[in-house]
């Protein structure tokens, strides 16, 4: 006869435990209604912050009274924990729900077929549509990325591959740009570019401000993903005899590929929504402008607050549609991006 | 025919990159140097068109809170008064409400992301903090206008009945819309996302032999990271939080769009009065005259230095605490 061992797992929840934790959390709900029925509070906050305080402080009475005084401590601050993931994750459920119940009604075909020319943002829904918000923010996305990608990378190659006496302070540099507030990037293109220069507002200025606001998310994230390409490929390629531009440019480069469209999709989700330099630059039209160097160019964030501005039932619902394909767009390059570093993150 | 064997010239070694590494070099080194190029030049332009202005009013720019200008009907400037300080101290009340509500709930919940989540859950949630950074400031701002505020100024009206005593919550006339405590909650929901990830970076890089130490002694999962993680991730945290504040100090559209821009300095968090340097550049910009704009030149000058200053402090520190602890 044999036995086969099973293995144990002492640390694992039992049916009882599980049970007990169900009841801990109904005996809170429980006393959050009585409390709140007995005394004079009302409303959702009283209910949330009753049940919270309430469900610590069982747990931590219960650890106390089995365990003793550091298993309550410990109990009271695995649900203060819970809260703070909780309060983190609340906002933006609340964002997403928000925005898909409001911007749905205005969802239609046509809107993605029409601008803005023959329509005014509280006129009906059906009239009227965003082509030129999205045709405005791809071009000026578009303008930015061919210059903000280059000089990005070329940043992020000189502090790895390079890594002379400037590194440092470059380095430095680059984190303090990627705190530099949007409205002043729309300031500075405004003060040396529109009022000396072109004079009046176009899609070109908008790509220019985008562009500063981009380049220090391309030039760190790059510099993450160059980081991590192995120097053995940097010593291969030298050792074959390759100069050290023809290793960067073949081996170096190329391997960090999927990792630099990270890069660049991660830039792209962080000014495709940018307002404020939008607003100071672009003079946001409401025809379609394939032209980006001359006249005024809409963008979804310009229709997004004009309409919202306009403060008519049927612009709301407009401003809110305008949201719902901002985000989308966001989610959409944001998964993108995921998709494409997995590698980089299961490492 | 001689028999004397050729004897190859001795090659010239050198460490003299070749033609195209120079280039290269040249090339790459002058990208990398765009950085100091910009930054450089935001200061100078701004300081350039500012500087009529900042002469002008001298250092009551900073000191008063007057926003006037009066122009005759040719658009000749008559008189001018351009203060900044209702919309410093604004900024300063706004972000630093941002922040002490934020860095409890991101300290809280890059704890939950390290050491109590289960792995799934950790990888959802990580996702999704990082999507919510880079949600736009417009989103942020009309949900804070349409969903949040309603909310939040009923938890200011409680504020006030519970806490009114305090100067700092004093509400008198009785008028809750708006108010920079509003625009700190707004701001402070976009800033949790970024403290949340500095600090769940620096958590993780908390020494795990010490980490497995606690636990070999007994210790409670609160007692280890009291022991071990808080004091390694400290001051990372506070970096995380002064970051936070240097976005929180920049914002502009969604702080615009929930605050009561009001010229005069109000430090009562609930008063619905209040200022942001951001803001003030979108609300005057519309109709301002070319003097004027020279005087919002000024202001983004100011902000802008600002930001740089509070970024700065902010980096240094987090890049102190990442190599310490060891």
């Amino acid at each position: 006869m044999t036995t086969t061992a099973v293995p144990t797992k002492p640390w694992a929840k039992s049916p009882r435990d599980r049970i007990r934790d169900f009841s801990f959390a109904i005996l809170a709900i429980a006393f959050s209604y009585a409390f709140v029925g007995v005394t004079a509070m009302k409303g959702k906050l009283a209910y949330a912050a009753i049940l919270i305080i309430a469900y610590a402080l069982i747990t931590g009475v219960f650890a106390f009274v089995t365990r003793g005084g550091p298993a309550a401590k410990d109990a009271v601050i695995k649900s203060c924990v819970a809260i703070g993931a909780i309060l983190t994750v609340l906002p933006i459920a609340s964002i997403i729900f928000t925005v898909l119940k409001n911007g749905l009604p205005g969802i239609h075909l046509s809107m993605f077929t029409n601008d803005m020319s023959m329509a005014t943002p509280t006129d009906p829904i059906a009239t009227g549509g965003l082509l030129h918000a999205i045709t405005g923010t791809l071009t000026m996305v578009l303008l930015a990325l061919i210059m903000s990608v280059p000089i990005g990378i070329l940043t992020a190659l000189y502090l790895t591959e390079i890594s002379g006496k400037f590194a440092g302070p470059i380095r430095f540099l680059v984190q303090a740009m990627s705190g530099v507030p949007s409205i002043v990037a729309g300031l500075f293109i405004l003060s040396a570019v529109l009022y000396p220069i072109t004079k009046a507002y176009s899609g070109l200025m908008g790509a220019l401000a985008l562009t500063i606001l981009m380049i220090p998310t391309i030039a760190r994230t790059s510099e993450e993903v160059l980081r991590l390409i192995p120097n053995d490929l940097r010593e291969a390629g030298t050792a074959l005899g390759g100069t050290q531009w023809r290793t960067v440019a073949m081996i170096v480069l190329p391997a960090a590929r999927s990792g630099l469209m990270t890069a660049v999709i991660l830039g792209i989700a962080r000014i495709a929504g940018e307002t404020a330099p939008i607003l100071l630059l672009t003079g946001g039209g409401d025809k379609i402008n394939p032209n980006a160097f001359n006249g005024p160019m809409g963008s979804l964030p310009y229709y997004i607050w004009k309409s919202f501005n306009a403060g008519s039932p049927e612009a709301l619902t407009r401003a809110w549609a305008g949201l719902l394909v901002l985000m989308v767009l966001i989610l959409i390059l944001f998964t993108a991006a995921r998709a494409l570093s997995t590698r980089k993150v299961s490492k | 025919m001689s028999n004397a064997t050729l004897v190859p010239e001795a090659r010239k070694i050198s460490t003299e990159p070749r033609r195209s590494d120079k280039v290269f070099r040249g090339i790459v080194t002058t990208g990398g140097l765009s950085s100091l190029v910009i930054l450089g030049l935001i200061a100078l332009f701004l300081a350039y068109r500012g500087y009529e202005v900042l002469q002008q009013e001298g250092l009551g720019f900073i000191t008063k809170a007057e926003w006037a200008i009066t122009t005759d009907d040719a658009g000749n400037v008559l008189e001018s008064h351009f203060g900044l300080s209702a919309m410093l101290v604004g900024t300063i009340l706004c972000s630093l409400v941002a922040v002490v509500i934020a860095l409890p709930i991101s300290v809280f919940s890059a704890l939950f992301l390290n050491f109590y989540a289960p792995n799934w859950m950790k990888k959802i949630l990580i996702a999704i903090v990082d999507m919510m950074a880079a949600f736009p400031s417009i989103l942020f701002g009309i949900w804070g206008f349409l969903v949040l505020m309603p909310s939040v100024e009923y938890w200011g009206k409680l504020i006030n009945k519970y806490l009114g005593w305090i100067p700092l919550f004093e509400v008198k006339p009785y008028f809750f819309t708006r108010s920079p405590f509003v625009a700190g909650v707004v701001l402070a929901i976009m800033i949790i996302p970024i403290i949340t990830s500095v600090s769940r970076e620096i958590f993780a890089q908390a020494p795990l032999d010490r980490i497995q130490a606690a636990f070999a002694l007994g210790a409670t999962r609160w007692a280890m990271i009291k022991a071990v993680v808080i004091p390694h991730g400290r001051s990372g945290v506070i970096g995380g939080a002064m970051l936070g504040l240097g976005r929180a100090m920049g914002e502009t559209v969604a702080v615009y769009t929930v605050l009561n821009i009001v010229f005069q300095i109000n430090w009562h968090v609930l008063l619905g009065a209040g200022g942001n340097v951001a803001s003030l550049i979108i609300l005057k910009f519309g109709e301002a005259s070319p003097y004027e704009i020279k005087a919002l030149m000024a202001a983004g000058l100011i902000l802008f230095l600002l930001t740089l200053v509070v970024n700065a402090l902010a980096n240094v520190i987090v890049k102190s605490t990442g190599k310490s602890g060891r």
